[in-house]
């Protein structure tokens, strides 16, 4: 347990699933820690179910906000086509955590695509030894605490296994987080757990 | 004390930290949470004003009273307010006076990209640049300052990068919040011509001024940063675009500027002449190299980069080094085609049933700003145009005096209640004077949404949430002249009956007004209770796919052809129950 990190993070998903809270909890987190940080939201259309990103970066001094194509560490998706969207951004050696959650957008309902199977294994294929792919049933997890709304912290539990963070200072960044919702704690926490113990597989 | 802000937050901070009186401001991507921020400070009076001109001039009249002021706005907001900045600039300020714009490069959530930094230059008020949420609170606070030594307007400029990027601030005790004496002096507040000509003269004078103190002080005057490092390479660069420099280009000498109008030739110069090659690297218009190349200083700049959209480390790094550019992990051939995902009207919006109608009419559509825009897209395909904040209203009129009347008969204009407030009015009474026989509808879902949900006139409420006087759409319409008859109140949820409507109005050879009202399906009064939705009898069912056809979010087809609803996302809204011609969905009773 260090207490440090330096990684480019994307949260990649959509609209509604909890990205721009998952980014600010690891600004919170790194700056805790006394890092630099950086988390770019992109707003505006977050709310209608578009696709959308967040860029996390936390190092000991961090410059431009973006990640850019083949410079991310990690990329969290939060939904299985979205991992495809956003996948160039990973550098080789890079890992993604991809929600095997799917939610189709209008092209599919309105038939005029089908949803693509076999995602993980086409994401495994186009990488070969360049990345490694961990994929987790983020929203089931999520919903045996009771809701499919911490399915964000969820992945970050997954995300816990690769930094050398204490449980202390996850958890006190989930309360701070949380701050203004102070009931949904022991539910987020819970999810962190089950998703750190899901992404150790 | 140390927190991570967003640059807004930043803003809103420094801000409070400088003992500002007053914020008024009209929301709007990427600004909005300025504003929102400033509002839990119970102590600094804040509002949302009906549009960005009005939230100008109430904050140039705080100032002019005494009381520091500043009023915030996205980079089209700053052409509803042009008018009382560029005189604005010719009063000058009693308390100091900020007008906060933010561009969005790259179009983010916008209508077009335009460059605010020549606002500064064609109004000649002095605008600050910050490039992190630091510098948001060190810059707000400084302007306020810069504007009382200078007697004049400053603008700071944001843009989307800076005010959603979230870094770490150093928060300082705030100033006492104090309201100076006022003392009437038409010569400098009444902008007659008389007067006008001798304020001028002193606008000149005052810009020189600033260039001198820049040149003797640039890091604390202009708040420029000279960073040298390796000589064979200096780049001038300001805001968000410095961040992308130091990341491609770390051992570059670097020219950040602070104040980025008016700039100091002494400065410029004597950067140049300590490198061997310059650069300038800026987003959008080539407004610095422009006047850097004025000044007969040798650079480079647009020939290199473009005038599109934003910067990338990747770019700097392509056309200024020889390194290897990052390789992804993935081989983009091996991976699969995968369906778009465009932002669409919610699951349970109500406002859809009303689009619905205006496709099955075939009616021409003059659209407008909001999250009605998205009408545009499949499956509504319904809008035909979009250009500005209330122009849905003048371009129906404009149709019907191309066609003399003609077209009113199949033309339709749609605007939001809140954008309807903001410029649709003065439009309105407009076609109505001039006798067009105009059929407007106002989408009518009590609240400004696409901005992510502010209160307007017409809500009741203000910006803290707190009981106000509501405006009456329709008592509005009619004090304009429209006649009580044809200002009709329909539930879009209730297409067919909307589609009536506006075929009788759209008949009528006067201007008619068409009020589509119910709430917005993501605030409390629109909401259904969680656990209530749609539900659907399967033996009723006949498969005719008419209810997947609204293309709700929250309404699947299964494999079989049946339809599902997704309980999470279905807000009982009862559009899809109105689609069916076989009663096999109905409504959960709330």
């Amino acid at each position: 347990m260090d207490n440090q990190i330096n990684a480019s993070i994307v949260l990649a998903g959509v609209g509604g699933q909890g990205t721009l809270i998952a980014g600010k909890l690891l600004g919170i987190l790194a700056m805790n820690l006394g890092l630099d940080v950086k988390v770019s939201e992109v707003h505006g259309m977050s709310q209608r179910g578009g696709s959308v990103v967040t860029y996390v970066k936390i190092a000991p001094e961090v410059h431009s906000p973006i990640i850019e194509e083949g410079t991310a560490d990690f990329i969290l998706s939060f939904e299985e086509v979205e991992s495809v969207r956003w996948a160039k951004l990973l550098k080789k050696g890079g890992t993604m955590i991809v929600n095997t959650q799917r939610i189709k957008s209008l092209p599919v309902l309105m038939g005029q695509m089908k949803y693509p199977e076999g995602i993980i294994e086409s994401l495994k294929n186009a990488s070969g030894d360049d990345a490694k792919i961990v994929p987790i049933d983020a929203t089931a997890l999520s919903l045996e605490t009771g809701t499919t709304k911490a399915t964000n912290i969820v992945m970050l539990g997954a995300l816990s296994n690769y930094f050398g963070v204490s449980d202390e200072q996850w958890q006190k960044a989930i309360e701070e987080a949380f701050a203004t919702k102070p009931k949904t704690i022991p539910g987020n926490l819970s999810a962190f757990e089950k998703g750190r113990t899901a992404g150790q597989a | 004390m140390k927190k991570i802000m967003l640059g807004n937050e930043a803003v809103a901070r420094g801000a409070y930290e400088a003992g500002v009186k007053f914020v008024s401001s009209y929301p709007g991507t990427p600004s909005t949470e300025i504003t929102e921020e400033i509002a839990k400070f119970p102590e600094v009076a804040c509002e949302w004003a009906p549009n960005e001109k009005c939230g100008a001039e109430a904050a140039i009249g705080c100032s002019v009273r005494g009381g520091r002021a500043m009023t915030c706005m996205k980079h089209v907001g700053m052409n509803v307010c042009a008018d009382p900045l560029f005189t604005a600039s010719y009063t000058g300020v009693n308390g100091g006076l900020v007008f906060c714009v933010a561009d969005d490069p790259g179009m983010h959530s916008s209508q077009n990209e335009q460059d605010s930094r020549n606002y500064a230059r064609a109004s000649k008020v002095p605008m600050l640049e910050p490039s992190d949420s630091e510098e948001c609170r060190l810059f707000t606070k400084y302007a306020f300052e810069m504007s009382e030594k200078y007697d004049t307007p400053v603008i700071l400029r944001l843009h989307t990068r800076v005010s959603h990027s979230r870094s770490v601030v150093d928060t300082k005790d705030p100033e006492p919040i104090t309201v100076k004496e006022y003392v009437k002096n038409p010569p400098k507040y009444v902008m007659m011509p008389a007067f006008a000509i001798g304020k001028h003269v002193v606008v000149e004078e005052r810009t020189k001024k600033i260039i001198e103190d820049v040149s003797n002080d640039p890091e604390n005057v202009g708040l420029h940063k000279i960073e040298m490092r390796d000589t064979k390479l200096g780049i001038i660069t300001d805001g968000a675009a410095y961040q992308y420099v130091r990341d491609a280009l770390p051992n570059a000498s670097v020219l950040k500027l602070g104040l980025v109008w008016p700039l100091s030739e002494k400065v410029i110069k004597d950067f140049a002449s300590k490198v061997d090659r310059l650069v300038i690297v800026e987003e959008l218009d080539p407004f610095l190299e422009t006047e850097i190349r004025a000044m007969g200083v040798k650079c480079e700049g647009k020939e290199l980069f473009t005038m599109l959209g934003e910067y990338t480390a990747r770019l700097l790094k392509e056309k200024l080094t020889d390194e290897e550019l990052p390789v992804p992990a993935f081989d983009p051939a091996k991976l699969p085609e995968i369906p778009g995902r465009p932002p669409v009207l919610c699951a349970g919006c109500p406002h859809k049933g009303l689009f619905l109608a205006l496709k099955r009419l075939k009616v021409n559509v003059t659209g407008d700003i909001g999250c009605y825009t998205l009408g545009a897209l499949p499956p509504m395909q319904a809008v035909d145009t979009v250009v500005c904040m209330g122009a849905s209203v003048g371009m129906a009129h404009g149709f019907d005096k191309a066609t003399d009347h003609e077209d009113s008969k199949k033309t339709v204009g749609v605007i939001g209640d809140s954008t309807f407030l903001h410029s649709g009015v003065t439009n309105l009474m407009n076609a109505v004077y001039n006798g067009s026989s105009i059929t407007l509808i106002i989408l009518d879902n009590s609240i400004t949404g696409m901005t992510g949900h502010q209160q307007n006139p017409s809500t009741g409420k203000n910006i803290r949430l707190e009981a106000a006087p509501a405006v009456s759409l329709e008592k509005l319409c009619e004090s304009l002249g429209v006649v009580p008859e044809a200002i009709r109140v329909v539930d879009p949820v209730d297409t067919f009956g909307c589609e009536q409507v506006i075929k009788e109005e759209l008949a009528r050879d006067v201007v008619s007004v068409v009020i589509a009202r119910r709430p917005c399906a993501l605030i409390p009064t629109g909401r259904a209770k969680k656990g209530v939705e749609a539900s659907v009898d399967y033996d009723k069912c006949r498969k005719c796919g008419a209810c997947a056809r609204i293309m709700c979010p929250a309404l699947t087809i299964d494999e079989a052809g049946f339809p599902v609803i997704d309980a999470e996302s279905c807000n009982n809204c009862g559009l899809c129950v109105n689609m069916c011609r076989f009663d096999a969905l109905s409504k959960a009773e709330e």
